[in-house]
């Protein structure tokens, strides 16, 4: 999605110099400091995980950590809120994975 | 094990309108505060927040700056990105559960603002789908836009608050739109109820909602009071079609959004058969209201009252923003849903009374405390954002509930 680089009301951001990283393996590049899902979203990718039981796709959805709706998994860190977590250079950022389930017997891939 | 140590005097958890202000006064009067909020950055919701008023925009960024500038200033310590989890009376120290460890002060301030209602809707999990106040913090604060075209579902102050907020920022929105009727929206589904709720805003002057609703009801003149005179179409608020004749149906896509069904409803907020079609959209904002974020108090131990004027379920609290548990207070949206303004001023007021409390003020407490009461009710009365117009008489209740409890004979 579009970036905004000169907000009418709240101006510009201060100059900043973007950092690379990966989600699922893809290089990527987002702004130090903002958090994965705005850099995600800024590169059009709105799926973050798929759903633990249905495999469904799930995004972001209230920005703020309170629903719990965009974790994912970043290597060294282990699951995190993509909306709270901010990007850093070199950063491994993987989509939130559909789970095995040993009651129903579905098994992954 | 090492012996754990007093971190300051006051632990604040939530580093927006309430809890900035209430930091600046107490390390003011001598008191060594931290702060905490999970949030990357300090500010809470005044970050993303802006709107027009008497001719200039009022800039949350602007006031959250010079607070934290004030702050910092005064040697208090505010710590972003730590999530706090629990907290634990030990003797007569707080300890505060939190992602970088516990933390020990003998008093803490929840200012944990508000949280959004959720509005389950038919494709409400496809990925594209976000709460109004998500769109709010990607356009404002993170500069990313949610997507080329959105529509808006929900009725309320929030909502036409933010809407008017993107379409500044330059997000095109396709309209706002009634959610689907059922148990979950209740009465938010009802054109009539919608029109009286807009209408009702519009006598509460003097309020940014006045000049929409005074432009509703110009535009619309006596069909405003009756829904089923209300355009079909809708009508233009700024450059956003509000349709309050239209319902959401379903939200569709596969992996993602790709459209919304819409169709007319009648004036019980029934489908009127026929009349759905699909709108192009690539993200939906869904708007179902906020309610006080009040776990910790309730992990504290914290007696809870239901006042759905101020949003719903809350910690008891007294008009010096004291709760029923010693050394634990609340400030801002906790205490119910209202404008950032009142939050600052609830802020400086628990900041008087805990101040007061630690006996900083001595014999000028209660005047001091007095004071700063004063002033909630000068700023509450004067507030532009008025979110329910139930709120004053709400909040009577609730501190005449608290005497009748806490200081009955003494």
């Amino acid at each position: 999605m579009e970036r905004i680089q000169d907000h009418p009301i709240l101006g510009r951001k201060p100059q900043r110099e973007p950092v690379s990283f990966t989600f699922n393996g893809k290089p990527m590049t987002g702004y130090p400091g903002e958090p994965i899902a705005a850099a995600l979203l800024a590169a059009g990718i709105r799926t973050l995980r798929k759903q633990e039981e249905s495999g469904n796709p799930r995004g972001l959805y209230c920005a703020i950590g309170h629903c719990m709706e965009c974790r994912l998994s970043v290597q060294g860190k282990g699951i995190v809120r993509s909306c709270l977590t901010p990007i850093e250079e070199g950063m491994n950022v993987f989509e939130g994975q559909q789970l095995a389930n040993e009651i129903t017997g579905r098994k992954l891939p | 094990m090492k012996p754990k140590r007093q971190l300051s005097d006051l632990i604040i958890v939530g580093a927006g309108p309430a809890g900035l202000s209430a930091a600046t006064i107490a390390a003011d009067y001598g008191l060594s505060v931290t702060v905490i909020d999970e949030f990357p950055e300090p500010g809470g919701r005044m970050l993303g927040q802006f709107h027009e008023e008497r001719g200039h925009w009022w800039v949350g960024k602007q006031i959250a700056d010079e607070l934290i500038e004030k702050n910092r200033a005064q040697g208090v310590s505010i710590r972003c990105g730590v999530s706090v989890y629990g907290m634990l009376k030990v003797d007569d120290m707080w300890e505060v559960s939190t992602s970088h460890g516990a933390m020990l002060a003998p008093r803490v301030l929840l200012a944990t603002g508000a949280a959004e209602i959720p509005m389950p809707t038919n494709g409400w999990t496809l990925p594209g789908v976000m709460s109004i106040g998500a769109a709010q913090v990607m356009t404002n604060v993170h500069y990313v836009k949610p997507g080329k075209r959105g529509l808006i579902i929900g009725v309320n102050v929030l909502a036409m608050a933010i809407a008017r907020e993107l379409s500044v920022s330059g997000v095109s929105l396709a309209g706002i739109v009634l959610p689907p009727a059922g148990p979950f929206a209740g009465k938010a589904a009802l054109p009539k109820e919608n029109l009286q709720l807009l209408m009702g805003l519009s006598h509460l002057a003097p309020s940014p909602f006045l000049r929409l609703g005074g432009k509703i009801a110009k535009k619309l003149g006596m069909a405003g009071i009756v829904s089923s005179l209300f355009p079909r179409g809708g009508i233009k608020l700024w450059d956003i079609p509000l349709k309050l004749r239209t319902t959401a149906v379903s939200i569709n896509g596969t992996d993602r959004v790709e459209s919304v069904t819409l169709a007319d409803v009648n004036g019980q907020g029934e489908i009127i058969t026929g009349s759905e079609r699909e709108e192009a959209v690539d993200f939906v904002a869904l708007a179902g209201g906020l309610y006080p974020l009040a776990e910790l108090a309730s992990v504290a131990g914290c007696p809870f009252i239901y006042t759905p004027e101020l949003g719903g379920h809350l910690p008891l609290h007294s008009e010096r923003m004291q709760t029923p548990v010693q050394g634990l207070y609340v400030a801002g949206n906790i205490t119910g849903v209202e404008s950032a303004l009142v939050a600052m001023a609830q802020g400086r007021l628990a900041a008087a009374s805990i101040c007061s409390d630690a006996g900083v003020f001595g014999h000028e407490g209660d005047s001091k405390v007095a004071d700063a009461v004063d002033e909630v009710h000068r700023v509450r009365a004067s507030a532009l954002i008025q979110f329910h117009p139930g709120i004053p008489e709400a909040r009577r209740q609730i501190y005449r509930m608290w005497q009748e409890t806490f200081e009955a004979g003494v």
